[in-house]
């Protein structure tokens, strides 16, 4: 099976594609870091981070509609996070309405604070599209176990990324293998059948970790992860990582003397 | 001819209490091609786990004449080679090239002799210049192939291979045949293939309920239809009602 869910579009070749990943991942947290720190009432430093991101997604060729299409996923949880704001924010009202027994109100600097987070949500998961979608996996977790990122975690992520279409075949494999034999019938059945195989995918996977433990022992594994270097950070990749974060502080410092 | 692997009164128990091996001796001889055949749950993957001490009783094993243990393990292990019967076991890494090269690194071997090592692994195969593939973008094939590569990267001596050619089609298996016959070493199979077999291996051990049953050249056993069929491994009268 073939999923490319995950790291679409990162086989296309750009300028930004060919960037080293540990360039892209450490300007990518800074780029979130100043995006979550601008002040809310800052509308031309958010108009600059927009325009650098798009930028950016123009350089990595990148469909706009794809990039568009999943920024939009995330959207349904930050409003599930921030929709409240606006009826407990104080402040000046700009609106009353009565919903049956209660009375709310919605104030302005509570729809501003609303409105930041979205926007803030919006830019730093663009940024985040552009980085996973011009960068392989594979080179990604080579990027961050240079960044010295603990090697548990980058087996882990390594694994997670192996392992999850092997999952995604099985877990397809047990709902065929339930719908062929005319799955229906009252709601606690299903939840019953539900239930059993959410249980099975654990048990099956319990069992393939030992198996993939095993394999690896047999290949002299000693809990040490040995991994060769092969990422050259070249000039280029300094200029793109310098070059950017000076953007990025120049908008900030901008920002604070406006 | 030098003995390469020799077993003695190998008894093994699963923690619940289940017997998988009784009292196995065999002696398997350098350069030899043996196939290990038996019925399912005969305790053939068992034994082979033996073979490279990831499961361990008391000194019942000896590679190359030395019995496994922990101090030796390493050792063992660089020299007898598993390969896993399904190849998303044994292939974990996110790319082709770490996999193969990941037996070699273990082993502490330079930057330069792991990339050596790994390109002619993948060329012994027959998948040279797939370093940068996916493990989960290959055909079952495929993946049985580098599977096959990531221990040949460590040149072992002795080759232990479970189950090669299962869930493949036709073409698949005797393309993998014709590439294990081509393999230098000491190879142990494991596989109710009888096709597969005959064409690799001319000695045959044969296991059931955890016990050899019969250990002798290839042509010999595979033509005793009755002791086929006695043990799972023919048609037998089921068929015959049919």
């Amino acid at each position: 099976m073939k999923h490319g869910f995950l790291d679409q579009y990162s086989d296309r070749d750009s300028i930004i594609a060919r960037l080293d990943p540990r360039a892209k991942f450490v300007t990518t947290l800074f780029f979130i870091l100043a995006v979550v720190l601008t002040p809310p009432d800052s509308w031309l430093a958010y108009a600059l981070y927009f325009a650098l991101m798009a930028t950016m997604l123009l350089l990595s060729r990148v469909p706009v509609f794809y990039v568009f299409k999943r920024s939009l996923v995330i959207m349904p949880f930050v409003l599930l996070v921030a929709i409240f704001i606006p009826f407990f924010k104080e402040g000046e009202v700009a609106g009353s309405y009565n919903i049956w027994l209660w009375q709310v109100s919605v104030t302005y600097s509570g729809l501003q604070v609303l409105w930041n987070i979205l926007v803030k949500a919006w830019l730093s998961v663009l940024s985040l599209i552009l980085l996973t979608s011009t960068t392989k996996l594979t080179q990604l977790l080579k990027g961050l176990e240079q960044l010295r990122l603990p090697k548990v975690m980058v087996m882990l992520l390594s694994f997670m990324y192996r392992y999850l279409f092997v999952l995604v075949d099985e877990v397809m494999r047990l709902k065929q293998a339930r719908d062929s034999r005319n799955f229906g019938g009252r709601r606690l059945w299903q939840i019953r059948t539900i239930g059993n195989m959410i249980g099975t995918l654990f048990i099956r996977s319990y069992e393939r970790g030992e198996r993939v433990y095993a394999a690896m022992v047999a290949r002299g594994f000693d809990g040490r992860s040995r991994t060769l270097d092969r990422l050259h950070f070249r000039r280029a990749d300094a200029c793109f990582a310098i070059g950017l974060s000076l953007v990025l502080v120049f908008i900030s410092l901008f920002n604070l003397f406006y | 001819m030098e003995e390469v692997i020799w077993v003695a009164n190998l008894s093994f128990w699963y923690p619940d209490g289940q017997r998988a091996l009784t009292d196995v001796n065999l002696t398997i001889y350098q350069g030899e091609t043996v196939a290990l055949i038996g019925p399912n749950g005969a305790g053939k993957s068992t034994l082979l786990l033996h073979l490279n001490g990831l499961l361990r009783t008391n000194g019942e094993v000896k590679i190359f004449g030395r019995p496994i243990d922990d101090k030796n393990l390493r050792w063992t292990r660089s020299r007898v080679a598993l390969v896993f019967q399904n190849p998303d076991d044994q292939l974990f890494s996110p790319t082709v090239f770490d996999d193969v090269a990941f037996g070699p690194l273990n082993m502490g071997y330079s930057e330069e002799e792991v990339w050596q090592r790994v390109k002619t692994a993948l060329g012994l195969v027959g998948m040279a210049g797939c370093e940068k593939r996916l493990p989960h973008h290959l055909s079952l094939g495929e993946k049985k192939r580098v599977a096959i590569a990531t221990v040949l990267s460590m040149s072992p001596e002795i080759l232990l291979i479970d189950e090669p050619t299962s869930n493949l089609d036709p073409r698949g298996k005797w393309s993998l045949i014709s590439l294990l016959r081509g393999l230098a070493g000491t190879k142990v199979v494991v596989s109710h293939d009888l096709e597969l077999v005959k064409a690799l291996c001319r000695r045959v051990i044969v296991l059931d309920q955890g016990r050899v049953v019969a250990d002798g050249a290839t042509d010999d056993i595979l033509a005793d239809k009755p002791f086929l069929a006695a043990h799972g491994l023919a048609p037998g009268e089921a068929a015959e009602k049919a």
